[in-house]
């Protein structure tokens, strides 16, 4: 019983810190968008991906990497953590 | 604009409101616990409870108001669904376990586990109930005016009906009926997003659509006389002297040379060709005199390069003054921030059966959720190229575009909009009962109650709130809503967040510390909120350079501010031993 409740806080305190650095990963993708919008409005219009321009592309992609960071997560706790 | 009711959409609204309060009453047919009531038992399954996230939170002002504000001023409207799925990063990497594993019925009770004080259950249930009031009034006020056009029934009765429909589904089952209209409405609403897109990269784009010629473009005028009589360009509005409709492509790639339309589309392709395009936009401006109100719809022909970038609705953007700036950064930081600590979000997380469970909801809810705010691009742009929109409504962009295919399709949309409603109200009389009755009523002025006692008193705080959400509904009927679930954000954002984080990862909190941050957090951000020039301007009618406040958004400031409030206030008061959490 003990080491089972050992296992789960180890687990947590793992899962924990995955989440913490992919939070890091998506602060630093959000802050950068909203530096280009608020300071480099000009670069917005750069067309880097089949003709569409970069507000549309790193706006995508900043969906698109919430749902990829989301499965990461749930991948890599379900390898570690005993509730998973 | 004048709309004929379609007996469609009411059969289809009527079917689901009846499909949804039937089901509500078979699910609520056996004897209920209170951890039945608030928390669904703890039984839902994740993926249910993924869906059911993305039903609760995707309201009116997500379905409705993104894709008219998109169809209107063009990239700007993204940049909310952007902002509002940012949210649930912090949703998942910081809260969701914690507060699986903290909490019992309501968000109070995970802020309180550990010091079992009563300052902390009162002023975060006073937090609840201000943030549920402001997330509910746009919710109902837009049934109301959802229903005029749609069925032709009187605002007020829009209002009476998801009223009484909402308050039936809370009190029949609570979280379990609730859960289940979520999951129904949030499974409808992305499907047929994803079908209503599917349609308009195959239609693909096309000159002057819905009109057999050009595109008129002279100037339109409603007038509201002071006896309250509708004049269109100076005549009595009929079905035949109307406003016409609007939103047309004016001009298509050099590519296309005579060619009137692009043919089917790829999602790429589609958005390129729009950005080498010209659009006609429409804008509204009021007037008023003795004669009454005009408004001067004025159409103007854009660059779909430029629709397609920021600065069509925050101007600021563009012009690059300091304040538009800050008042841009802090609503960004208060859609990030706000998500997580918006109380009818969090306690769908003691809905499921553990903390893996809490992790892998909310991962399907970023994808339902994420998934639909994509869409939301396209029925923007589809609306504001499809020729069906109406001047005067931005709310209407998304069923006008289902007519512009067909009658059934707006009559389905029409019917998904009102069950859009009805998701979201119920997640919100659900928090709010319980922070009524959990947290006030039982925790905090120390009712005791057995069971049964704690279920009825949940009711009848769901009726009662039903009730005032019936009434606000009317009352703020001609009030300029749209921007309350900003502010339901900003005061979410700043009053609860700084406690829930600092709580999970700073040992030295204390009671005292929380108590203030929440207390702090939510007067600062509603009080800058009401001396801000927006609502001088938008809500008071005074000028906007009579207000104290230099920008209107608060979260920039009052985010760190309830963050140096509970640093300071718990290093002042005595370090805590946190008492032991009982497993829930």
């Amino acid at each position: 019983m003990g080491s089972n409740h050992q296992l789960k806080d180890q687990g947590s305190i793992r899962s924990r810190v995955i989440g913490m650095r992919l939070f890091l990963i998506y602060v630093l993708l959000y802050i950068g968008f909203m530096g280009i919008v608020l300071f480099r409005p000009d670069v917005l219009s750069w067309r880097p991906l089949g003709g569409v321009n970069l507000a549309i592309v790193y706006g995508m992609g900043l969906i698109a990497s919430a749902f990829v960071l989301a499965l990461i997560y749930m991948i890599a706790c379900r390898g570690r953590s005993p509730d998973a | 604009m004048l709309y004929d009711s379609s007996p469609v959409a009411i059969a289809i609204f009527a079917s689901f409101v009846l499909g949804v309060v039937g089901l509500s009453f078979w699910l609520g047919r056996k004897g209920q616990s209170a951890k039945g009531y608030y928390a669904a038992h703890g039984e839902i399954h994740w993926f249910v409870n993924g869906i059911a996230f993305a039903g609760d939170y995707l309201s009116a002002a997500s379905f409705l108001g993104i894709c008219g504000m998109i169809a209107f001023y063009g990239y700007d409207g993204f940049l909310y669904s952007i902002g509002f799925l940012a949210g649930w990063i912090v949703a998942l990497f910081v809260i969701a376990e914690p507060i699986k594993a903290l909490g019992k019925f309501t968000f109070a009770d995970a802020l309180d586990a550990r010091f079992n004080s009563r300052g902390i259950k009162f002023a975060v249930a006073i937090s609840t109930l201000i943030v549920s009031v402001f997330y509910l009034i746009p919710q109902m006020v837009g049934a109301g005016h959802l229903i005029v056009p749609l069925l032709g029934l009187p605002h007020a009765v829009g209002v009476i009906l998801v009223g009484v429909a909402v308050t039936l589904i809370v009190v029949t089952a609570g979280m379990v009926s609730t859960t289940w209209v979520q999951f129904i409405k949030g499974s409808l609403l992305v499907f047929f997003c994803s079908v209503l897109t599917i349609m308009i990269l195959n239609r693909g784009l096309m000159l002057n659509a819905g009109r057999q010629g050009e595109e008129n473009l002279h100037p339109q005028v409603q007038t509201v006389t002071p006896d309250g009589q509708v004049l269109v360009n100076g005549k009595p509005q009929t079905t035949e002297n109307d406003l016409r409709s609007v939103g047309t492509i004016h001009k298509l790639p050099d590519r296309y040379g005579d060619a009137r339309e692009t043919g089917p589309l790829r999602p790429l392709q589609y958005l390129s060709t729009l950005e080498d395009s010209q659009v006609v936009t429409w804008s509204a401006k009021k007037q008023t005199d003795e004669k009454g109100v005009h408004t001067t719809f004025t159409p103007t022909i854009r660059e779909g390069k430029d629709l397609l970038k920021p600065g069509g609705y925050f101007k600021g953007l563009s012009s690059g003054t300091l304040t538009d700036r800050l008042n841009f950064a802090s609503l960004m930081l208060a859609l990030f921030c706000g998500t997580a600590s918006l109380p009818h979000i969090l306690i769908r997380y003691y809905t499921v059966k553990d903390a893996s469970a809490a992790r892998k909801s909310t991962v399907v809810g970023i994808a339902a959720i994420g998934g639909f705010y994509v869409l939301t691009l396209y029925l923007g742009l589809g609306a504001m190229t499809s020729g069906y929109l109406d001047p005067t409504s931005s709310n209407m962009a998304a069923p006008l575009l289902a007519k512009s295919f067909s009658e059934t399709l707006f009559a389905v949309i029409s019917a998904i909009a009102f069950t859009t409603v009805l998701g979201t109200v119920s997640g919100l009389i659900m928090a709010g009962s319980g922070a009524v009755a959990h947290d006030l009523v039982e925790n905090c002025f120390g009712f005791t109650m057995n069971d049964h006692e704690k279920v009825r008193a949940g009711k009848i705080s769901a009726v009662v709130l039903g009730v005032a959400a019936m009434a606000l509904g009317i009352l703020f009927k001609n009030f300029n809503v749209s921007f309350l679930v900003g502010w339901a954000f900003h005061i979410a954002a700043s009053a609860n967040l700084p406690a829930l984080v600092m709580l999970l990862f700073w040992p030295r909190t204390t009671k005292q510390g929380i108590t203030a941050a929440v207390t702090v957090g939510m007067v600062s951000s509603l009080g800058w909120i009401l001396l801000s020039a927006d609502t001088f301007e938008k809500v008071y009618g005074l000028p906007r350079g009579d207000s104290p406040i230099p920008f209107s958004q608060p979260g920039l400031v009052t985010i760190p501010l309830g963050f140096l409030v509970l640093i300071l206030v718990s290093l002042l008061t005595p370090r805590q031993e946190p008492r032991q959490v009982v497993d829930v």
